[in-house]
């Protein structure tokens, strides 16, 4: 097992929660990435941003081994989480996704009460107490800014709620098992401007718990609400996408270094 | 001569921009006649289906109720269904024993045969690769074409004797029609049940694994619960076609008219009774087959309803 931690290039003040170093991934013999080195900082927000099928949600689907659920695929390299390799030989990946949480693009509760959806994750790991559970399903439908609206409805079903409201309950779900990382794959593309306030505003205050990743489409919200940004490009049609440039949001986006980076950010493609 | 007109076409975009009229243009035209009655005459056919369908329920359910109607002034309704003795030939006309061989029957069959199809229907949903789904479901599939009395001589033949010498008696009777009757609904709940399952949301088990869920887990606590409307419709399926089997029954139950004290002894169902008697009846003996059919009917009824109680009741909890 690799436990050598590796000396970052990009920062050395922030502690990084997680650390790829040349990450290939392959679906069949598809390349869909290749050699990937990035440090995700701790207590931080990371965008991922580039155009669509640029393997950027490939990625992060790596990080809690997501895809390890489709037949046929592959990953080579090193992934290292609070310095830990989550793909060496006998790792349990159910573990693994306790810790590293997912928010998707659709919000996809389940056909169950607001309660019940909440509790998924406590009760997986053996919570029965009703006092306890009351108290995780509070404190996380506060912090996942949805408390207000569904105190007095949580006995009612998941799908009756928005679908911002779904989506803010996906994350209350995801937070009542206290993840150390949150990766969220486009999370505010399929829900209404309101809701997407309150996400973002429960991102900016969670994130010194939760080191949080997310997958966006919307360059302003990767400028809004992330303090790092990694830009993903897939150049050529069957070719393996690359991580073109990873930099603090406010230097990427103001003083990119690479050409490429330029172009997208100024919307000349993609 | 396709390439030719390719080209041309390409080069006529390369020299002048081609020029887009809407398709539709002018005056919105009025429907037409002949549009109007198309549609009218389509929703009065697809109505009329439909409403054959609940005729024929009704018409039938007419009929024999009809028909039933003269075994209560005869013999009494409370006499006729509560009776022990079904003994027409006598005079006798108690069906009690043939109503609770039903009941017997019908729910030791779904006993045995629910959670052999839900597992069946979770194994190729959740569980199989395609390769073995693509062996495994057409097999299950095939059950639901075997005849009836083949499954009856197959009960004959090959359970019977094993039941016969697990028990010491005959091996005619209830134990044996459950296994038969498993079988045969295993087909009907695993197909539905297995459509139910598959159409739950991939986004929900995508959830439920990112959660940290194991498969059993997500199976267990997201995956059929959230398809159990369906697997109740098909549980139900099943119960109708075990209440109502009548030729594999009749070859392994025995078909004594009375209530069993075991397991292993004979006893006998409505349906079986009816088709058994039909031939030779006449008078109140005939009357009451159909009265017989009545009941029948109101019990079907009566566990469907059940069923969907239950599943409620389940659910809220």
């Amino acid at each position: 097992m690799t436990e050598t931690p590796i000396t970052t290039h990009a920062d050395e003040a922030t502690e990084s929660k997680c650390v790829v170093r040349g990450l290939d991934f392959y679906y069949g013999d598809f390349q869909a990435l290749t050699d990937i080195d990035v440090d995700i900082k701790k207590g931080a927000i990371t965008a991922f941003i580039g155009p669509s099928g640029c393997g950027k949600s490939t990625f992060l689907r790596c990080i809690n081994r997501m895809n390890d659920l489709i037949p046929d695929t592959r990953v080579e390299g090193t992934m290292l989480i609070d310095g830990q390799d989550i793909y060496s030989p006998g790792v349990d990946p159910v573990d693994l996704r306790r810790r590293v949480g997912m928010i998707f693009q659709q919000p996809n509760p389940f056909p169950q009460s607001i309660y019940d959806n909440v509790a998924y994750g406590p009760r997986l790991q053996g919570i029965r107490r009703k006092s306890e559970l009351d108290g995780i399903v509070e404190e996380s439908l506060r912090r996942a800014n949805l408390w207000k609206e569904a105190k007095d409805i949580l006995g009612k079903n998941g799908l009756a709620l928005s679908g911002g409201q779904q989506q803010r309950l996906c994350i209350a779900r995801v937070l009542a098992v206290q993840p150390v990382v949150l990766l969220m794959d486009e999370p505010c593309s399929a829900i209404d401007p309101t809701s997407v306030q309150k996400i973002e505003d429960l991102m900016a205050e969670i994130k010194d718990d939760v080191t949080i990743i997310i997958v966006t489409h919307n360059m302003q919200q990767a400028a809004r609400v992330s303090d790092w940004t990694a830009f993903f490009l897939q150049e050529l049609a069957g070719e393996p996408a690359v991580l073109v440039e990873y930099d603090r949001t406010s230097e990427l986006f103001t003083a990119p270094r690479d050409k490429r980076t330029e172009d997208y950010i100024t919307g000349r493609f993609g | 001569m396709s390439d030719g007109s390719t080209t041309g076409a390409a080069e006529a975009v390369a020299t002048e921009p081609v020029k887009r009229t809407p398709a539709v243009t002018g005056k919105l035209k009025l429907m037409s006649r002949a549009t109007y009655v198309k549609e009218g005459v389509l929703a009065t056919v697809f109505f009329l289906s439909a409403f054959v369908a609940v005729l024929g329920v009704a018409l039938i359910f007419l009929f024999v109720g009809w028909k039933a109607l003269p075994i209560v002034t005869s013999v009494g309704f409370g006499e006729f269904i509560g009776g022990l003795e079904w003994a027409p030939t006598d005079g006798s006309f108690g069906i009690l024993p043939l109503i609770v061989g039903s009941f017997i029957v019908t729910l030791g069959a779904l006993a045995i045969g629910t959670p052999l199809a839900v597992g069946t229907a979770v194994f190729l949903s959740e569980i199989a690769s395609p390769k073995v789904r693509a062996v495994v479901r057409p097999a299950v599939e095939m059950l639901a074409g075997v005849p009836s009395v083949v499954y009856g001589f197959f009960g004959i033949v090959m359970l019977r004797p094993i039941i016969a010498e697990f028990s010491g008696g005959m091996g005619f009777g209830a134990v044996t029609a459950w296994l038969i009757l498993a079988i045969m609904i295993v087909p009907t709940i695993a197909a539905l049940s297995e459509d139910a399952l598959r159409s739950v949301s991939p986004g929900v088990k995508e959830a439920s694994y990112a959660m940290g869920a194991t498969t059993w887990q997500t199976i267990y606590k997201v995956v059929v619960p959230a398809a159990k409307i369906g697997i109740i419709d098909a549980i139900i399926l099943g119960m109708g076609r075990a209440i109502g089997e009548t030729m594999a029954v009749v070859m392994v139950a025995g078909n004594a008219a009375v209530i069993p004290r075991t397991v292993f002894e004979p006893l006998s169902t409505l349906t079986s009774q009816i088709v058994m008697d039909m031939p030779y009846s006449t008078g109140d003996h005939r009357t009451a087959l159909f009265g017989m059919a009545v009941i029948l009917f109101a019990i079907s009824m009566f566990l469907v309803a059940a069923v969907r109680i239950v599943s409620r009741f389940g659910s809220r909890s």
